[in-house]
């Protein structure tokens, strides 16, 4: 049972929140085809901004999520207008490096609002996990987690396959300039990216800051395994990408459990290691990514 | 008045020119072939009407209207639809999906539509759930013409719809183009299959290295000796 209560479950946990952040990372490069390295930037705003409205209002996280997640879209719609898009036109490479800059100075704009002190969203009261046949331990706070991810991975879903700017999307992400043929209007296709984007990016955010804490490298340290969630399922698919995040998670905290005599089988310390050795041994073993994603 | 008319355009992709002062003409009704040797700028002449070129001369106008220079998106919009020769799908959107994206910019219920163009091309009736990339070469053409015809254009182009099939769908396709142009769309129609399209044309256009070379009615352009020996395999 300790399997399940503290490696199984947190997996799962961890492993929702890196694949909201990792379609994220998925669509925008499927669409505007670059990395973004200040996806986990946007991270950390939505969670900051949540912080702030939780403050305000007094409300809990997950009620004052959705006004987050506006707040934050706009902030990538805006990023994006005044730093992308002049570089529509340009070589990936550049956007990627335009991108990294980005994520310094997001960071260090929150650092200046907020501060670097670390934040909680918990007041302190300490809730009993729910108990399960005895033995299975769940904290209320997981299943939420891990519900509140399904159901945003089942929107996703239903956007991208029912709606006219879901499928203008994928469209998007396989020909960009047959899109443009069809009378696609791509800068729309690229808003709404940026919005779903941005949206999943805080829901990750405010979760692993529900999870542990708030502080301002958190969106930094999530870049790594939403890469490797991204890599995993095949870059530029969103499907793919959910499976990643579960994997990674799960290997992640997998890998502390004593499999082998009575210690862990890897030092909980070596946990970003896992996620960059999967990213390693998906690119030489499958690059394209365990749902056929791009390859360059 | 013309529904199309490009006038002296010259242009290219990089800094050299590829086209060099090509005029065309497309009139209410017609199919326009336009054949050439390779590289003769046949394509590129269909990408600069749709703002896919930079250009450095000449002009582009439809039913009168200057079009030289817009936006794809607006291209569209004013009821020209243009089918690339590859990459003329979205592979990983089903069939259905694909045809629904060629009615993108339609507001209106475009349903009866649909009806339509899976009766013009029954096999993508069968295969609509299926994703476009997984059909044979054939199909996907049908599914990039049926999409292109989602939104009834008033001037369709295509390019080169029948290279690389077999030639069951080649007479298929051709039989097609004359369907729809019977159903009053004019065509523009760039091809390699020169007998056979220029069977169907209206008028055709030879061009030779960015130039109009010579111009005339299909089958005059099929009796002719000199297009015959050059592009008809004597």
């Amino acid at each position: 049972m300790d399997f399940i209560n503290f490696y199984l479950i947190p997996g799962l946990v961890l492993g929702s929140i890196y694949a909201l952040g990792a379609i994220g990372v998925s669509l925008v490069f499927g669409i505007l085809r670059f990395a973004n390295f200040a996806h986990g930037e946007l991270m950390l705003i939505g969670a900051y901004i949540t912080y702030s409205l939780m403050q305000f209002t007094g409300l809990h996280p997950l009620i004052v999520l959705p006004i987050a997640m506006l707040f934050t879209s706009l902030v990538a719609v805006g990023i994006d207008h005044t730093f992308y898009k002049p570089f529509r036109a340009s070589k990936s490479t550049i956007v990627i490096v335009a991108s990294f800059g980005i994520a310094l100075m997001a960071r260090s704009a929150v650092q200046i609002i907020w501060g670097v002190d670390t934040f909680s969203y918990s007041s302190g009261r300490i809730q009993m996990p729910m108990i399960l046949f005895d033995t299975l331990r769940l904290s209320h706070k997981h299943v939420w987690i891990v519900c509140c991810s399904v159901a945003l991975m089942t929107v996703i879903h239903l956007i991208l396959t029912r709606t006219r700017t879901g499928k203008a999307m994928r469209a998007m992400s396989d020909s960009a300039e047959l899109a443009r043929l069809t009378g696609i209007k791509t800068e729309n296709v690229v808003k709404a990216t940026w919005v779903l984007g941005a949206s999943l990016a805080t829901a990750a955010g405010v979760f692993l800051g529900w999870d542990s804490h708030l502080h301002s490298m958190m969106g930094f340290y999530m870049l790594l395994p939403m890469f490797a969630a991204a890599i995993l399922g095949g870059i530029g698919q969103p499907y793919g990408a959910m499976v990643g995040g579960l994997v990674v998670g799960l290997a992640e905290e997998l890998s502390a459990y004593p499999w082998i005599g009575d210690s862990p089988l890897l030092s909980p310390a070596y946990k970003a290691g896992v996620a960059f050795a999967l990213m390693i041994i998906m690119l030489i073993w499958r690059p394209s990514g365990l749902f056929k994603g791009r390859v360059f | 008045m013309p529904v199309l008319s490009i006038d002296n355009l010259s242009g290219g992709y990089g800094e050299a020119d590829i086209l060099h002062g090509v005029s065309l003409e497309i009139n209410a009704g017609e199919i326009v072939v336009v054949i050439g040797p390779n590289g003769a700028g046949k394509s590129t002449a269909m990408k600069a009407v749709f703002g896919l070129l930079r250009l450095s001369g000449g002009s582009v106008h439809l039913a009168g209207e200057e079009i030289t220079n817009m936006d794809p998106a607006e291209v569209v919009n004013k009821g020209v639809c243009y089918v690339p020769q590859t990459n003329n799908v979205f592979p990983t959107l089903t069939v259905h999906e694909n045809l629904e994206m060629g009615a993108y910019i339609r507001k209106d219920d475009f349903r009866p539509r649909l009806q339509e163009i899976y009766e013009m091309f029954p096999p993508l009736a069968e295969k609509k759930r299926q994703a476009a990339g997984e059909l044979s070469g054939g199909q996907r053409q049908m599914v990039a013409m049926g999409k292109a015809l989602m939104l009834e254009p008033t001037l369709l182009m295509l390019d080169e719809p029948t290279a690389g099939l077999s030639p069951i769908y080649r007479n298929e396709i051709f039989q097609i183009v004359r369907q729809i142009n019977d159903s009053g769309v004019p065509i523009l129609m760039v091809e390699q299959n020169a007998k056979q399209s220029l069977a169907v044309a209206s008028r055709g256009y030879v061009l030779v290295d960015g130039q109009n070379r010579t111009t005339g009615k299909g089958t005059d352009l099929l009796n002719d000796p000199e297009i015959a020996k050059m592009f008809l395999g004597g």
